[in-house]
């Protein structure tokens, strides 16, 4: 597997061509050029899965910026290998989906590929890099691709609120997840992911253990939509259907879940991640389903169900990082099954969660509505839909014969084993979890139930709706039929997808355990009158019970007052930080030219003197200059005139004048010290300025009594004489400080060297040819500064007088 | 006000000349004798500047070329850049030039060196930005008269 990092770089180069595609070819839908992508990555992966599967990773290295041991290394074990299939599987039936859910006439469909392929190569480049810095541009690549897409209908107000919120919030996690990094490559001495594995064992002592712990977990908690941050979630349904079954319900939210198992090997066992792990999990598996069941929306039910179930697998993981604790052995066995069933939840997660998306889809492209209060009997109108609703959301609910209930089933048994912990202080709190963990399955039953009796079944209100198509949406209806045949497949046949995925998977996060076996059972449907299948029986009794009689407690909804919501602190947040960055803003910049010219002088003053005084620098040697003869003096005594009446001129024509003398007098002393080419140069810049000068001023105010009693600034006059002092101080200092060889000494062999007998020529177009290419460059860049300012203003002054 | 403009007209008509002429001397001495492809520029760019003054942009304009100043200088930077990567073709580093002596029928010996194509370019980018920023500021300036 050499050309591993390929399969990162491909969706990225093919990003590249999509608008030529779109552009070149309309007849067709461009989402049947992008569709090969997926499915070639797909079927490239899943050729390797036995190889991974039997044999060590795979691992290939490009070297990047080795000085800083920074390296693009691709590396695939289990864990990697899960991510990538669903990342191009889910990725493939989307973009299958997309073709018939975008219409190729009215939508921008280049925009939204090339966000799309985008994604898919920040998403496998989050979990192929084994290098924390790479999986670091990735992760937040996939933030930035979220951002346009869920802002892909821009026009929207709420697809604008919402892209900002996610990239708010998940670049904040970011921002911690690369400080917790950069720490942890402090502590370890290396960026490789398996080089911190193998030293995982003396880290935990290491007074920066905790730091570096939670601020990683910030980042895969901001991306995985935890308790308190889900907030984005929702807001991020705005987003076309088909993004927010790929990026906010099977990959991109996933990714916190890929960090936290990742790095499980290296913060395992410790009691502060196993609690705030599974805690985070807990509350946010209770708090996503409680807040679903209210939805109306059919997309805001399915976010909030998103984040429910992405607290159960992180909750999962945290519970499961107990084995490493007790390190191999017979004590671990008990809690190695919670790995498992995080693994093969996600994987369900996927297939199930997915299904809903595009049934909520299907349905929103048939009706024009996604609002609960408006559907209800499309049983009869959309028969193969309501199979597959039925199918992913019995699936969520965790009944029987879907793949749901499998994982509902170790989950249970998950909790319950980790109730009867005796490290950690579990065995005072341990109780809670298995209680709060049924709890939050009766509410994910309502919900799941809501979602598909008050769509499907009771009474047909056409009138309510918005449009109903007659066309049979069939591209649209065989991606979901896919997932939901996975579905009822993996019920069915859960182990080998076991042997094959699940295992490897969870050698992964356990690699210690591996070597030593895992001890796992195999997955079965029927295992006996177990706890966790009474559990399940509960939760389907109370949770029917809870639903007919649903009107009667939907109360309680309303308590929580609205200044305690976390939307309302989101916003307030938001509004209060923009407040006062803009009054501080508003306070310095001023919009007059002369404020600006005092902040850039008085930095000059305080940095540059500041260097001289720290650096001790300044040196005045006389013995080094020559004597000075009665021209200078006289040259110099004129300057000082000049200067003087631009001061105090009465009209901006003798200031401008003057400025212009100061000019010719410089000039005068380059003729004193024989150097001619310098004396001409300065002689025609200063005429060609002082015209400009004049014809800038043109436009300005007469020098008015008013305008000249602007009044004494103390504050000015230190900082303009500062700036005079400095500068004499520079002048007399930079002839003591030589630091390198003077370039002078080209005056004796220009001829031999350069063929030139000019030595000033020869070192501006020779010798330092370099640095007269780039003082050409920026004055260039200066003359096209002018000329836009000018036709910018001109424009702007235009639009004023037609208002 | 009518301004009497009748002497600045005439001199600047003959001193022009004068002036362009000795640009084209300022160019090409710089490889011995004071000069060179900046003060070159600059110089064309003063001479131009003195017709602006003397009549108005719109009549001198009319009788330059129709060449926008701000491409002559993009283009000088640009020749400026290739030149030096002339170099690359012989295998020697950035901007190394050569030159050489040539035998010329009623020239004598002249001496040719790839500096000057380099200075032909600062002379381009110096004028150009120079006369490019005059003339935007008075060509706004005519507009906001109106």
């Amino acid at each position: 597997m050499s050309g591993l990092f390929l399969i990162i770089l491909i969706p990225f180069l093919y990003a590249v061509i999509v608008p030529f595609i779109f552009k070149r070819i309309p007849q067709l839908h461009t989402g049947w050029f992008v569709l090969p992508i997926p499915v070639v990555l797909f079927v490239y992966l899943v050729k390797h899965i036995t190889l991974v599967a039997e044999a060590s990773p795979f691992i290939h290295t490009v070297p990047w910026i080795p000085s800083l041991g920074i390296n693009f290394t691709t590396y695939v074990d289990g864990l990697a290998l899960i991510f990538g299939l669903i990342i191009s599987g889910i990725g493939t039936l989307v973009t299958l989906y997309s073709i018939y859910y975008l219409s190729k006439e009215r939508e921008a469909l280049d925009n939204f590929y090339v966000y799309l392929l985008l994604f898919m190569g920040a998403m496998l480049g989050v979990v192929f890099s084994d290098n924390i810095l790479v999986l670091y541009l990735f992760w937040e690549l996939t933030s930035i691709s979220s951002f346009l897409l869920i802002a892909y209908w821009y026009q929207r107000k709420g697809s604008r609120y919402g892209a900002q919120k996610a990239l708010l919030i998940t670049i904040f996690g970011g921002f911690a997840m690369l400080a917790g990094f950069l720490l942890l490559a402090n502590i370890t001495d290396t960026f490789s992911i398996r080089e911190m594995i193998l030293e995982a064992g003396g880290i935990t002592a290491h007074p920066l253990f905790l730091t570096s712990m939670v601020l990683i977990l910030l980042g895969a908690f901001t991306k995985s939509a935890q308790f308190p941050f889900h907030i984005w979630l929702p807001d991020a349904m705005e987003a076309p259907t088909p993004i927010s079954a790929y990026l906010h319900s099977a990959t991109m939210v996933k990714a916190g879940i890929y960090l936290i198992a990742r790095f499980t090997p290296i913060f395992g066992g410790s009691m502060e991640w196993f609690w705030i792990v599974s805690g985070v999990g807990l509350i946010t598996l209770f708090w996503g389903s409680f807040s679903a069941v209210k939805q109306k929306d059919l997309k805001a039910m399915l976010a909030f169900s998103t984040i429910s179930q992405l607290g159960l697998i992180i909750c999962l993981l945290g519970l499961g990082s107990a084995a490493m604790y007790y390190g191999p052995g017979e004590n671990a066995v008990l809690y190695i099954p919670a790995i498992l069933a995080a693994i093969f939840h996600l994987v369900n997660h996927s297939t199930f969660k997915g299904c809903l998306f595009m049934v909520v889809g299907v349905i929103d492209h048939e009706t024009g509505t996604r609002d609960l209060r408006r559907l209800g009997g499309l049983m009869g109108l959309m028969p193969v839909t309501f199979t597959l609703a039925v199918i992913g959301s019995f699936s969520m609910a965790g009944l029987p014969p879907f793949n749901g209930f499998l994982s509902k089933e170790l989950f249970f048994k998950g909790v319950l084993n980790a109730s009867r912990l005796d490290i950690f202080r579990m065995e005072t709190w341990g109780m809670l979890f298995p209680a709060i963990a049924w709890i939050a399955s009766i509410f994910t039953f309502i919900y799941c139930m809501i979602f598909v009796f008050k769509t499907f079944t009771g009474k047909y209100y056409p009138q309510r709706l918005e449009n109903i198509k007659p066309k049979k949406p069939w591209g649209m209806l065989f991606p979901p039929a896919v997932l939901a045949s996975l579905v009822i497949l993996f019920f069915f046949f859960p182990n080998p997808l076991a042997q094959y995925l699940l295992l490897p998977a969870v050698a992964s996060v356990l690699p210690d355990f591996a070597e030593v076996g895992l001890g796992l059972e195999p997955i079965k449907a029927w295992h006996g009158w177990t706890p966790e299948l009474f559990m399940t029986m509960g939760v389907v009794g109370i949770g029917v019970f809870l639903y007919i009689n649903f009107p009667k407690w939907s109360g309680i909804y309303g308590r929580l007052p609205g200044k305690f919501r976390l939307n309302y602190i989101y916003d307030s947040l938001l509004r209060i930080t923009e407040k006062s960055f803009d009054r501080i803003t508003r306070g310095y910049m001023t919009g007059f030219l002369r404020d600006y010219l005092f902040y850039i002088f008085a930095f000059f003053v305080l940095v540059l003197a500041g260097v001289m005084f720290v650096l001790k620098s300044f040196a005045f040697n006389p013995a080094l200059n020559n004597s000075i003869s009665i021209y200078e003096v006289v040259l110099a005594l004129a300057m000082v005139g000049a200067a003087l009446m631009i001061l105090f001129s009465r009209t901006k024509l003798v200031a401008i004048i003057s400025l212009g003398i100061m000019g010719y007098l410089v000039a005068m002393f380059f003729v004193v010290f024989r150097a001619p080419d310098l004396a001409l140069t300065q002689l025609v810049v200063e005429t060609v300025t002082t015209v400009l000068f004049l014809l800038c001023f043109y436009f300005l105010p007469e020098l008015t009594p008013e305008i000249r009693k602007i009044g004494f600034n103390a504050a000015n006059m230190v900082v303009a004489l500062g700036v005079g002092l400095l500068v004499t101080a520079m002048a007399i200092s930079a002839q003591n400080n030589r630091f390198f060889a003077p370039i002078s000494w080209f005056f004796e062999n220009s001829h031999e060297l350069a063929g030139a007998k000019n030595i000033v020529n020869a070192i501006l177009v020779d010798f330092r040819g370099f640095d007269t290419m780039l003082e050409i460059l920026v004055f260039c860049i200066a003359g096209i500064g002018v000329y836009t300012l000018i036709k910018l203003c001109l424009t702007e002054g235009e639009r004023n007088e037609n208002k | 006000m009518k301004t009497n403009d009748v002497i600045l007209q005439t001199v600047t008509k003959v001193a022009t000349f004068i002036i362009l002429t000795f640009s084209v001397y300022l160019f090409l001495a710089g490889h011995h004798n004071p000069g060179g492809g900046f003060i070159g520029g600059l110089v064309v760019a003063s001479a131009i500047t003195l017709l602006f003054l003397a009549y108005d942009v719109k009549t001198v304009r009319a009788g330059l070329p129709p060449v926008d100043f701000k491409i002559l200088a993009i283009a000088g930077v640009l020749l400026a850049v290739i030149t030096g990567m002339g170099s690359f073709v012989f295998g020697k580093p950035f901007l190394s030039h050569a030159f050489g002596e040539l035998d010329l029928p009623f020239f004598g010996n002249t001496e040719f060196a790839t500096s000057v194509i380099f200075d032909v370019g600062v002379a381009l980018a110096v004028f150009g930005t120079a006369l490019s920023i005059i003339y935007t500021i008075s060509e706004d300036m005519c507009i906001w008269r109106r």
